[in-house]
């Protein structure tokens, strides 16, 4: 049975990925999983310097999914090389550097400083929507989303995946856009804006106002948006929207995905990425797949 | 290094102890012998609609029977449904959870404010000094029995029904009671206060926080807490309570 996929020349034991922000650079989480199971590690975003994040409350559950605004708080990319990546490299796993920044600098000083490192895949996010400058910023404008791309390719010595923003009048449109920038991979659906007031307190939910939705709620968005980009481009895509089993994962490569990151999942259970490999490896047995990449795209 | 672990612990045993309070007794394999005062478990819920694991203190351990005993209050659907549950139905559950109580040799004063009451009975129980344990309730008193068992104990409750009639700060002044270090758990309100107390009469105090939390493992960076010294993650100021925490000495955190 071949589970290994191939994204951008990367090539992953499995397809499941973790999603950025939900697994931190996985030292949390190696109590539970073990590492050396997973496709790859997709680190939580980190950007040239520290960040703070947002005010708390910084997350919220909804029915069916979460809200969240953590705002991406990250330790900056010194300490990233210095601790994150090496721990990451004792593993037999790939590697995903999830970018951030507040400018174009922001982001190619970031990748600059990755040039060097054992990393597999950067994955840019262009779509957070809890952060005022940066982020969504670029994520919602085909020219500055293109613009970024440009300017990280430039530098990047690894592939670059460009992260997609769900809160787009057309996807694809953007996808289109990062493609033609020089894209290797697109990524999607990073979380849907959403709000949550508390009706007794009279006051939002969260301190940012607003949130990124995330969990089963916004999977079948993610199902739809996977599969309109995969008939819009021909580079490869990381599906990834509340996944919260080996069949939602599924899903999403029948839509057009070539691996999957599990992201809100972890929080309903740490150990689910190694289930839903056990889970995907199960449906190849039952219904006699020898190689999954047969799945990739399959539902036209 | 395992410090924590996730377990199908088993209900040995549960009961309203007060209006919408429920104690259980869970058999844990690990929990129960790593376990320590102040420390927390999450508990997930079966109903695929809640995501989120429900962060609740430890109340009491009993290492010999393998088992732990938590004391929560019913806010949502969450611990309604774990309200729901009877004698050996299991329940998945990750923890001991954050750092604990430090425990040390001065004549302390423990303060428990509400739902923050249970989570100082394991700390009075394994503190070996002189102690005088202060409970305040809006009106329904729980858990006094097993306080009296520890040391001398004082209420307050907000309605004037036993007691002192207003909060714990209000029945230390009314008792005279003094002590060198402060334990404490409580809602946010108290916690200022008590904080604010220390602070005027020179005392150590320790205080536990709760915050939304999403991961419970110190992975999310939900539940954050500003700090005076760097944290251990980010190296900014932005300590996280489900890791640091959730008990800080009261002068390091800005409440």
């Amino acid at each position: 049975m071949k589970t290994s996929v191939k994204l951008a020349g990367v090539t992953f034991k499995n397809p499941i990925l973790t999603a950025s922000g939900t697994f931190g650079s996985g030292q949390e989480y190696a109590q539970f999983v073990d590492l050396n199971k997973l496709g790859g590690v997709v680190t939580k975003g980190v950007a040239n310097v520290p960040w703070e994040g947002n005010p708390t409350p910084r997350v919220a559950e909804v029915y069916g999914g979460m809200l969240n605004a953590i705002g991406l708080q990250n330790p900056g990319i010194d300490v990233f090389v210095e601790r994150d990546i090496p721990f990451l490299s004792k593993y037999d796993t790939k590697i995903v550097v999830n970018v951030c920044g507040r400018s174009e600098a922001d982001y190619v000083e970031v990748v600059e400083r990755l040039a060097d490192q054992p990393v597999d895949l950067l994955e840019i996010n262009i779509s957070c929507p809890n952060v005022k400058e940066g982020g969504i910023a670029f994520g919602q404008d085909p020219k500055a989303a293109a613009a970024i791309t440009k300017a990280v390719k430039a530098v990047a010595k690894q592939p670059v995946v460009m992260k997609l923003s769900p809160n787009v009048t057309d996807i694809a449109y953007m996808a289109q856009a990062v493609e033609a920038a020089g894209a290797d991979a697109v990524s999607l659906i990073n979380t849907l804006t959403g709000m949550k007031i508390d009706v007794k307190k009279r006051a939002f939910a969260l301190a940012n106002k607003t949130g990124g939705l995330s969990g089963p709620a916004v999977h079948p968005v993610a199902v739809r948006m996977v599969y309109q980009v995969a008939q819009a481009v021909n580079i490869p895509i990381i599906g990834m929207g509340g996944v919260m089993s080996a069949e939602d994962a599924l899903e999403l490569m029948l839509a057009g995905a070539t691996a999957v990151s599990v992201g809100t999942a972890n929080f309903t259970n740490p150990r689910i990425t190694e289930e839903i490999i056990d889970g995907i490896r199960a449906f190849m047995a039952e219904e006699g797949v020898d190689d999954i990449t047969e799945l990739i795209g399959a539902v036209k | 290094m395992t410090d924590k672990v996730m377990e199908n612990a088993i209900i040995i045993r549960q009961e309203e102890i007060a209006t919408d309070v429920y104690s259980m007794w869970l058999h844990t394999e690990e929990i129960a012998r790593l376990a320590k005062p102040g420390q927390f478990i999450t508990i997930y819920c079966t109903d695929g609609s809640r995501l989120l694991p429900r962060p609740i203190s430890i109340c009491e351990i009993d290492r010999m029977d393998c088992s732990i005993r938590i004391v929560y209050r019913v806010a949502g659907e969450g611990t309604k449904e774990f309200s729901a549950y009877h004698t050996g139905a299991q329940l998945r559950v990750v923890g001991p959870l954050g750092n604990g109580y430090p425990k040390k040799s001065k004549p302390a004063l423990l303060l428990g404010g509400g739902i923050g009451v249970p989570p100082i009975l394991q700390l009075a129980r394994e503190l070996d000094c002189e102690k005088k344990i202060v409970l305040g309730y809006r009106d329904e008193r729980f858990l006094e029995e097993e306080f009296r068992a520890e040391g001398d104990v004082y209420i307050a409750t907000e309605d004037g029904s036993f007691g002192t009639q207003g909060n714990v700060l209000d029945a230390i002044r009314e008792n005279g009671l003094t002590g060198e270090i402060i334990y404490a758990c409580g809602p946010m309100p108290m916690l200022r206060a008590v904080k604010q107390y220390a602070a005027e009469h020179n005392m150590e105090c320790w205080i536990s926080l709760e915050e939304r939390m999403a991961c419970g493992i110190g992975a999310c960076l939900g539940c954050v807490v500003k700090s005076k010294k760097k944290d251990g993650h980010t190296h900014v100021n932005n300590k996280r309570i489900c890791t640091e925490g959730p008990v800080f000495r009261a002068e390091e955190v800005d409440i």
